[in-house]
């Protein structure tokens, strides 16, 4: 199955319909800890982006990760519009002009995303937040990759790691973002930014895995 | 001509008003409030502080100081910096410090027409609570 330009526009689709379908989960789950703005803000991201492409054709998966940077930016507003947006910036520019992607630069793309997202936000693995979805994540895709997983097979390995990861930030404590002013009491939810990075990477890795638009 | 200076706010009317007491103190000085999202709702907003920053610089090469409420601000702010024309970004500076405090502090200070630096030594000692004040330390309940 390849992983050209078309199937990263029909993942990003699919992280659209997620984040549309997840939106009252993910703002119930930052109502508990954050600004409860976390779902509607997605949402609204992601509808914006699916409109940019509706209107261009980009031409490679280059291209389009930097079009859903730039619309996420712009448009999520609260952390995770930067947040996200550097995330897809940074793995647009990693995997540079390929056509299509093998499982090894996808590794390279959510490794990059991962490392930008720690840039932009200084937050460690155990801190309770999108991190410690993608960090899991990038681990297990790169165990994927080097056992010849293809792009759809190494962001499956990594969707299933962040849905673990994400769970396992449940018990701990907030030390960074809105959460962290909740101390004590941030203990016992899961983070929104963590399961919402969770959704997007299994939206994602379905959709590769069923081929092109 | 003097340094500007940006206000970043998750509300709008929170930025407004904060841009309007330190404006009393310093009348001259460019103050520019980018608060809220565009559609008036709560958040910060990437185009909103872009926009900010271009009108507060003067384009005779002061630059500008941007202060910023929340932490999430900051993540907003640095990404619309690192966006900008690199000549105008590299004139920008973000400063951790309270907001209202700050915001009059570095106000003031611009007014008297000194340097970036000057005004973001301003802004960050205005950390330091200074006059009348009620306690500052739970030692003194």
């Amino acid at each position: 199955m390849t992983c050209d330009a078309g199937t990263v526009v029909a993942a990003v689709r699919a992280a659209a319909a997620a984040a549309a379908e997840h939106k009252t989960e993910l703002t119930r789950l930052d109502r508990e800890i954050g600004d409860g703005d976390h779902g509607e803000n997605l949402a609204r991201g992601f509808t914006a982006v699916v409109a940019k492409l509706d209107a261009s054709a980009p031409e490679t998966p280059a291209a389009v990760l930097k079009l859903v940077a730039t619309t996420l930016i712009s448009t999520v507003g609260g952390a995770s519009g930067p947040l996200y947006g550097t995330a897809f910036l940074r793995a647009a520019t990693a995997i540079g002009d390929a056509s299509e992607l093998d499982g090894a630069l996808v590794v390279t793309g959510l490794t990059a995303a991962r490392d930008g997202v720690v840039a932009r936000g200084k937050a460690e693995p155990g801190d309770k937040t999108m991190v410690d979805a993608l960090t899991p994540a990038v681990q297990a895709a790169a165990a994927a990759a080097d056992s010849g997983g293809d792009a759809a097979a190494v962001l499956s390995a990594a969707a299933d790691a962040a849905a673990e990861g994400a769970e396992a930030t449940t018990p701990l404590q907030a030390r960074k973002g809105r959460a962290s002013y909740l101390g004590e009491r941030s203990i016992g939810h899961r983070d929104p930014g963590a399961t919402s990075a969770s959704l997007l990477l299994r939206a994602m890795a379905d959709a590769a895995a069923g081929g092109g638009a | 001509m003097s340094v500007g200076i940006v206000l970043v706010s998750h509300s709008a009317q929170l930025a407004a008003g904060v841009l309007e007491v330190a404006q009393q103190m310093a009348p001259g000085v460019r103050i520019v409030a980018a608060g809220g999202m565009e559609d008036g709702g709560i958040g910060t907003s990437f185009d909103t502080i872009t926009a900010a920053v271009q009108q507060a610089d003067d384009g005779d090469g002061d630059g500008v100081v941007l202060l910023y409420d929340l932490g999430s601000g900051y993540l907003t702010t640095e990404t619309a910096v690192e966006f900008l024309e690199p000549e105008l970004g590299e004139r920008v500076t973000i400063v951790d410090t309270p907001f209202v405090e700050g915001a009059v502090s570095a106000a003031l200070t611009a007014s008297f027409g000194a340097d970036r630096k000057a005004v973001v030594s301003a802004a960050l000692e205005a950390r330091t609570a200074n006059g009348p004040g009620g306690v500052r330390s739970v030692d003194e309940m």
